[in-house]
């Protein structure tokens, strides 16, 4: 009976220190976005802020590099996340409707392309958009964003295809619907909650995507979030602190909510079935 | 998984019909699959090429095959090979690491305790903050003067600038990162073993430790190899959150492979030289991997 407390104890010890590892730099972001330029200053760095204030928020709201830079952000993923959907939805119907060799290289492509390392996609990217006169503008970054989105989107879409039985839209060509009419009127309305999944997962991927945007984008003046705010803090250090805290937690909630929507299915099935795939 | 089973028996089956719905299938196919190949696999080929000129960045720069050249060139560079061993010290390191700490936290919410749920959803927010994000946040943890770590430890180390300390310190951030796909993934994969043979080992007399070992762990196996490996290919790759964090510094103790290859790219404009760089580390990859994954196939025969 002792042996099996203790057990518990240290359970819940280990589950303690795993909480405190992952919790503490969260809290402590949030604590520094709630602290005054003067209590940043003041260098005496304490969990709670002596005078919690929401005013770096407003001030991350002030900053016309900030707000400029979240709007082009979400114009670059907006895009990005169409035309890679617009792009990967026929392929992705057609391998899998019809499988066959082409099926697996596609897949097998999706996978290989996970391990080579964005170096090699980033420099002919770079010559090409050069080539046609986008790079340091935004439709140049978008195009981008597709590439280095469509394997992924591909698999994903697929799968939701696969997920609509063929015999539905077999049935609706029977009934004398051509086979496009049977694709509208059957299988479109299916995958919906697929496309939309597909669309958000492109559109955070290009929201948070930091190594293309760098290497694209060299002006300031057409900087995406990520890149304005690893140049944030500046010269003036210490005191930009706050603001760059309060704005970093405003850029995270995109992803924060399409995680909150998607995270039951995160914990069960998806991962686990993408890992045996 | 045979590759050509399938197919075989489709086209035995109904001849006619099938040969003319492969037709179908290729033409329909076809407009479906260019953009994908123009987009994706294109520029893929296209650098892989590259590897093999002297491509530079200037804009009317003549670039030629120099064949293995750059090969040679990187193989005699003393500082790739300092930026190999750290990206390897990084890689090994926050994927080992990654994965202890990510079982034990799998184990952990596999049982019924209190704060579990609480638990399941702190352990998804990593993965739910852009990486850039993530690098800030940490600098405000590891900030020398205004960084809590330092207040909390007493210390006065400058974390992210200090020649010893900072791999140490990024890989920690790395490790944090990458903990909830993994965990997700063990847990996925701790809920498939069946119950029933953990109970038949307690009733055998098996210990905790022993029915971890003798039945869980073989159960978990495939899982293991495939997240372990596809952290592995993450890792060596990695660039955003370092470059956030140290930007390779100080004197290059954190630049990474890929951080390297970015410099001789887009600061030096060495395109060749730097896409050579991107299909050496593929190749250690895949050198890595193989072995890797073959020694498992090995041991589970």
């Amino acid at each position: 009976m002792g042996g099996r407390t203790v057990r518990t104890a240290l359970k819940y010890l280990a589950l303690l220190g795993y909480v405190v590892f992952l919790a503490f730099p969260l809290a402590w972001l949030l604590s520094t976005a709630l602290k005054t330029p003067q209590e940043m200053a003041s260098l005496d760095p304490t969990w709670i802020p002596r005078d919690p204030t929401l005013a770096n928020f407003a001030d991350a709201f002030g900053e016309q590099d900030l707000v400029g830079s979240a709007t082009r952000s979400l114009a670059v993923a907006l895009a990005s996340a169409v035309i890679t959907v617009l792009v990967a939805l026929p392929a992705a119907y057609a391998l899998a409707r019809y499988r066959g060799a082409l099926n697996k290289v596609a897949i097998g492509w999706v996978l290989v392309s996970q391990v080579f390392p964005v170096i090699l996609i980033i420099i002919p990217l770079f010559m090409v958009l050069r080539g046609l006169d986008l790079v340091n503008t935004l439709p140049g970054l978008a195009l981008v964003h597709v590439t280095f989105t469509l394997p992924f989107a591909l698999w994903m879409l697929q799968g939701y295809v696969r997920a609509v039985p063929r015999e539905l839209e077999e049935a609706a060509a029977v009934d004398g619907a051509g086979r496009l009419r049977a694709l509208a009127a059957v299988v479109a309305p299916l995958l919906v909650p697929g496309v939309v999944a597909t669309l958000l997962f492109a559109f955070i991927s290009s929201w948070n995507e930091f190594l293309f945007a760098l290497v694209v984008l060299k002006d300031p003046e057409v900087a995406t979030l990520p890149l304005t705010l690893v140049k944030f803090t500046g010269p003036e250090g210490v005191v930009r602190l706050g603001p760059l805290a309060a704005a970093s937690l405003l850029a995270t909630i995109p992803s924060l909510a399409f995680f909150a929507v998607i995270q039951r299915r995160l914990r069960s099935g998806l991962m686990a079935g993408a890992v045996k795939g | 998984m045979t590759l050509t089973a399938p197919r075989a028996a489709g086209t035995r089956r109904r001849p006619a019909q099938g040969r003319s719905r492969a037709r179908e299938t290729f033409l329909l196919l076809l407009p479906a699959l260019v953009p994908v190949l123009v987009l994706s696999v294109g520029p893929l080929v296209y650098g892989i090429l590259l590897a093999f000129t002297d491509a530079r960045s200037g804009r009317n720069t003549e670039t030629s095959f120099v064949g293995l050249a750059n090969f040679g060139d990187l193989l005699a560079d003393g500082d790739f090979w300092e930026s190999f061993r750290i990206g390897m010290v990084w890689a090994v390191s926050v994927t080992v690491l990654q994965f202890l700490a990510s079982l034990g936290l799998a184990l952990l919410l596999n049982q019924d305790l209190r704060l579990r749920g609480f638990a399941r959803v702190l352990a998804l927010v990593p993965w739910a903050m852009p990486p850039v994000v993530i690098g800030l946040m940490w600098r405000l943890v590891y900030h020398p003067d205004a960084g809590i770590l330092n207040a909390v430890l007493g210390t006065d180390v400058d974390w992210l600038n200090d020649f010893s300390v900072a791999l140490p310190a990024v890989i920690v951030v790395g490790v944090w990162m990458g903990m909830p796909q993994t965990t997700v993934v063990l847990l996925a994969g701790l809920q498939n073993v069946p119950k029933e043979l953990h109970e038949a080992a307690g009733v055998d007399g098996a210990g905790v430790w022993r029915r971890f070992r003798s039945v869980t762990l073989p159960q978990l196996r495939p899982v293991i190899v495939a997240i372990t490996s596809l952290d592995f290919v993450w890792n060596i790759n990695q660039f955003s959150l370092v470059y956030v964090l140290t930007q390779g510094g100080p004197g290059g103790r954190t630049r990474l492979p890929m951080l390297f290859a970015y410099e001789e790219a887009f600061r030096y404009g060495f395109f060749g030289y730097a896409a050579t760089l991107g299909v050496a580390i593929t190749i250690v990859v895949l050198a890595v991997l193989g072995l890797y994954l073959w020694r498992q196939m090995r041991e589970v025969d």
